[in-house]
């Protein structure tokens, strides 16, 4: 046996190479898609351009990611997405001095806040009353537009506010500063579990409640901090794509986002199940997510399609990822090659 | 006669006239991290009883699934009265005719006998089910074992025995070449044994190949022609049952000597008679409880001391060790730790007074499967610990090569995923889970069920030299033997309440299984 045969089996295989080849199918549709330029010490390109508008998906993912592993599903998230945009947009319409860095760290600092105690009532429910996740985050999910339709008081609040404005079309060091709020999320995330011990009582939480419970484990926290996590994420992905348009929007703002995120999560190898994780197959998931409407648009897909061509990638990337296939494939090559030598 | 190891089969036990209708040569299996079946030659005759020996992990239920098609072989072949057979699948093996009855029924306790041997071969008739032809069918496999029962009952109304015998006519049904029970006796007493081996004798007349496989030498010795031993996933060499001294076939089974379980005895005999002394015990509960679990027991526990419970399943001797762990909330009466009074509302309570509960359950609340032997190892130190104070990774590492190598964990790779290891190897890891905590009162539940004899010798030795050290141990075993054997004092169980408490001199198993019965007060 030897590397490159075993290189399939490895866990991030199949999505790195989905990704990979959607980026040369642009390339060879696009010529210059690999192209990044320098503008007034900024970085753009279409690279760049996915990585900007992936942001948010990115977020929202990595939260989901830790809620998942947990054994557990976060379907309120598009709506923290709009409370949060929402909290955020009036604090600073409804400000004296909307174009002040002091009101926008106000307004951030109450949406964020308020994206924490949501999280809150999320793993109460869960850890606390033992309410399925699925439920209990569905309550939010519905209730959460109605908030955010309070907030905004059935408006969509449009802002000018140039400090706001950064957050999701500004840059810091070159880089677009979504990115590198992301970026930095992404590596919070990965300490956070990885330098402290919670990785692996996440893990041991999502795989064995029982045994982990004996071994003294308190899941209820774990549990708690998982929702709050998301929340958070969902928050700040909100402000992102409140501050990208401008204007907060309670129907529209995060739609669906949390089908994008569990599709990312689970593109990225982690299992609905719970239990294993993978922040990085997370990160590669959303890029593909969003890779995937790039596609749309470079390659010219009739909108009316678009759904069906998102659809057969993402079938496709679970397909090879299924360990079933995967058996099926490896028994076909080595009976082939039992035939070959016979 | 000698008798040595060897991978040569065919100078330890000769063929019967005739060809083999299995043969499988050089099967090599791995799991990452583990080699669960090391280039293994096995061979089955017609109408022969072949049973397969080893401890837990020698290989021996992996060989069970190469032959079913449940596991693919790496390398190796197999052949079926001389063709070669290529198995995929489980519906493939069947189709070959291999059938197998597992260690645990599965069958369908709701439906019909009848329903249970045809089920997915139903005889059909204008695409509906023939429900008469069906009976009728079902009625003459019965008929074949000399099984008297209404074809037409539901299969939960019968007996284990009968069960694990409508289980067996429904494999014999698939016009069954090789039949393999894995385990059948383990839950049967032993008239329902008789009549097992009574219609294992029949189908062995019949020409059927049976590959037997129990941890009863007994049975083994009473039913089959051919042995196979394995050890550790390599084949340690094929006998004529016949040929074969018991004492010989334990050292190939376990590999080492036997001597320590004995010089273990008489040195815990000794420990209890000086153990008498009126310090305050390590844990006291008075009266303690929980509705329709166990009725009020009180219970003492010293250091050093290994308090034995004995008692059927289901008896309260699971329960009232549930109820001083923190594992179950008591509902009524009090507990003391060190004199103390205590509320032991949850196992993390339970593991700050440095008590810890390793459960006879091992795969649901015991190991976490998908994590390493050494996540699995920290786990409980970690919890102890909380989330920022992580345990370094060096210290991890330490910590899982200590307990691997002081335990004998195999593999002995702190890497290996703990649902590649084998029961005796994860009963082990929990060990070595609860130990890194360093408890003062360990309650271990059955830690050696359904282990192999070595390893249950190995945690014996073990459970002995902590008390040595001023450990307080509750041991609970469905085995007397051990309970007596390990024991300074044994407290019995009956129908949710204590019925004796004993210090363990001169008691015998026939003693215990009196009270056990009876429930004499003591």
């Amino acid at each position: 046996m030897n590397r490159l045969t075993d290189l399939p089996k490895a866990r991030l295989f199949w999505p790195i190479v989905t990704l990979v080849a959607l980026l040369l199918l642009n390339a060879a549709v696009a010529p210059g898609f690999f192209a990044i330029r320098v503008q007034n010490g900024h970085l753009f390109g279409s690279l760049i351009d996915i990585l900007r508008n992936g942001a948010p998906t990115l977020l929202v993912a990595l939260g989901m990611t830790l809620v998942i592993a947990t054994r557990g599903i976060d379907l309120s998230v598009g709506a923290v997405v709009a409370i949060s945009g929402a909290l955020a947009c009036t604090i600073i319409a409804d400000s004296p001095d909307p174009g002040s860095v002091g009101t926008v760290l106000a307004a951030v600092s109450v949406a964020l806040l308020f994206s924490l105690v949501l999280g809150a009532w999320n793993g109460l429910l869960v850890a606390v009353f033992g309410i399925q996740p699925i439920i209990a985050t569905l309550i939010l999910m519905t209730a959460g537009r109605g908030i955010a339709m309070l907030i905004t008081e059935g408006q969509i609040i449009t802002i000018t506010s140039a400090p706001f404005k950064v957050i999701g079309a500004g840059h810091w060091f070159g880089l677009p500063a979504s990115i590198v709020i992301a970026g930095g999320m992404f590596a919070l995330a990965a300490l956070l579990t990885r330098k402290t011990a919670l990785g692996l009582l996440i893990e041991s939480v999502g795989i064995n409640p029982v045994a982990s419970r004996l071994a003294g484990v308190r899941s209820r926290g774990i549990i708690w901090v998982v929702y709050v996590f998301s929340a958070l994420c969902a928050g700040i992905a909100g402000l992102m794509i409140a501050s990208n348009v401008t204007a907060a929007d309670a129907n529209s703002a995060g739609l669906y986002i949390e089908m994008d995120a569990i599709l990312a999560v689970v593109i990225g190898g982690t299992s609905l199940a719970g239990g294993r994780y993978s922040l990085t197959g997370t990160l590669i998931g959303a890029f593909i997510i969003q890779t995937l409407t790039t596609t749309v648009y470079t390659v010219g897909i009739a909108p009316s399609i678009t759904l069906v061509f998102k659809a057969l990638v993402v079938i496709a990337v679970c397909l090879l990822q299924s360990p079933v296939l995967q058996e099926k494939l490896r028994q076909r090559r080595s009976t082939t090659k039992a035939g070959a030598l016979a | 006669m000698t008798i040595t190891p060897s991978t040569s089969r065919a100078t330890d036990a000769p063929a019967p006239t005739g060809r083999p209708i299995i043969e499988m040569e050089d099967i090599s299996i791995s799991f990452p991290g583990v080699k669960a079946l090391d280039s293994v030659s096995f061979r089955m005759f017609p109408g022969e009883v072949h049973s397969l020996m080893g401890e837990n992990g020698a290989g021996k239920s992996t060989l069970i699934k190469a032959l079913t098609g449940v596991y693919s072989i790496d390398s190796g072949t197999m052949s079926l009265g001389g063709e070669p057979l290529v198995i995929s699948g489980p519906a493939q093996a069947q189709a070959a005719g291999i059938s197998t009855v597992y260690q645990e029924v599965n069958l369908l306790p709701n439906l019909s006998v009848a329903e249970n041997i045809m089920l997915g071969r139903e005889p059909r008739r204008l695409g509906a089910i023939d429900w008469r032809t069906m009976r009728d069918r079902a009625g003459e496999l019965l008929a074949r074992l000399h099984l008297d029962i209404d074809p037409g009952s539901q299969l939960s109304s019968h007996s284990l025995a009968v069960q694990q015998l409508v289980a067996i006519a429904r494999a014999t049904d698939i016009d069954a070449k090789v039949l393999i029970l894995d385990e059948p006796t383990s839950s049967l007493d032993a008239d329902e044994v008789s009549e097992l081996f009574r219609v294992i004798r029949g189908l062995k007349d019949d020409g059927v190949a049976i590959l037997f496989v129990s941890h009863f030498l007994d049975q083994v010795y009473e039913i089959s022609d051919r042995l196979t031993v394995l050890r550790n996933g390599a084949l340690v060499g094929e006998y004529l049952t016949r040929e074969i001294l018991r004492i010989e076939l334990v050292h190939k089974m376990i590999g080492k000597e036997l001597a320590t379980l004995e010089s273990l005895e008489n040195k815990t005999r000794a420990a209890a008679v000086e153990g008498e002394t009126e310090e305050v015990p390590y844990l006291k509960a008075v009266g303690l409880g929980r509705k329709g679990s166990v009725e009020p027991t009180d219970l003492v526990i010293h250091e050093g001391e290994v308090v034995g419970l004995a008692g059927l399943l289901g008896s309260g001797r699971t329960e009232i060790a549930r109820l001083i762990t923190g594992a179950d909330r008591a509902d009524s009466g009090e507990l003391f730790v060190r004199g103390t009074k205590k509320r032991l509302r949850t196992p993390r309570v339970a593991l700050r007074d440095r008590i810890a509960y390793s459960s006879e359950d091992r795969k649901r609340e015991g190991i976490v499967e998908e994590l390493s032997v050494r996540d699995n190892i920290v786990l409980a130190l970690q919890a102890d610990r909380g989330w920022f104070r992580r345990i370094s990774k060096r210290r991890q590492d330490e910590l899982a090569n200590s307990y691997i190598s002081a335990l004998g964990i195999r593999p002995a790779n702190p890497d290996a995923l703990v649902r590649n290891l084998s029961g005796g190897n994860q009963q082990k890891v929990l060990l070595a889970r609860w130990l890194a905590v360093a408890p003062r009162l360990l309650v271990l539940d059955e830690p050696t069920r359904g282990i192999d004899v070595g390893a249950k010798a190995e945690i014996q030795k073990l459970v002995s030299s902590l008390a040595d050290e001023g450990m307080a141990v509750v041991f609970i075993s469905a085995e007397l033997e051990e309970v007596l054997r390990l024991s300074h004092r044994i407290a019995v169980m009956r129908d949710r309440r204590k019925v004796a408490d004993l210090p363990n001199e001169d008691v015998t198993v026939g003693e215990i299984m009196g009270l056990i019965a009876s429930g004499a007060e003591a």
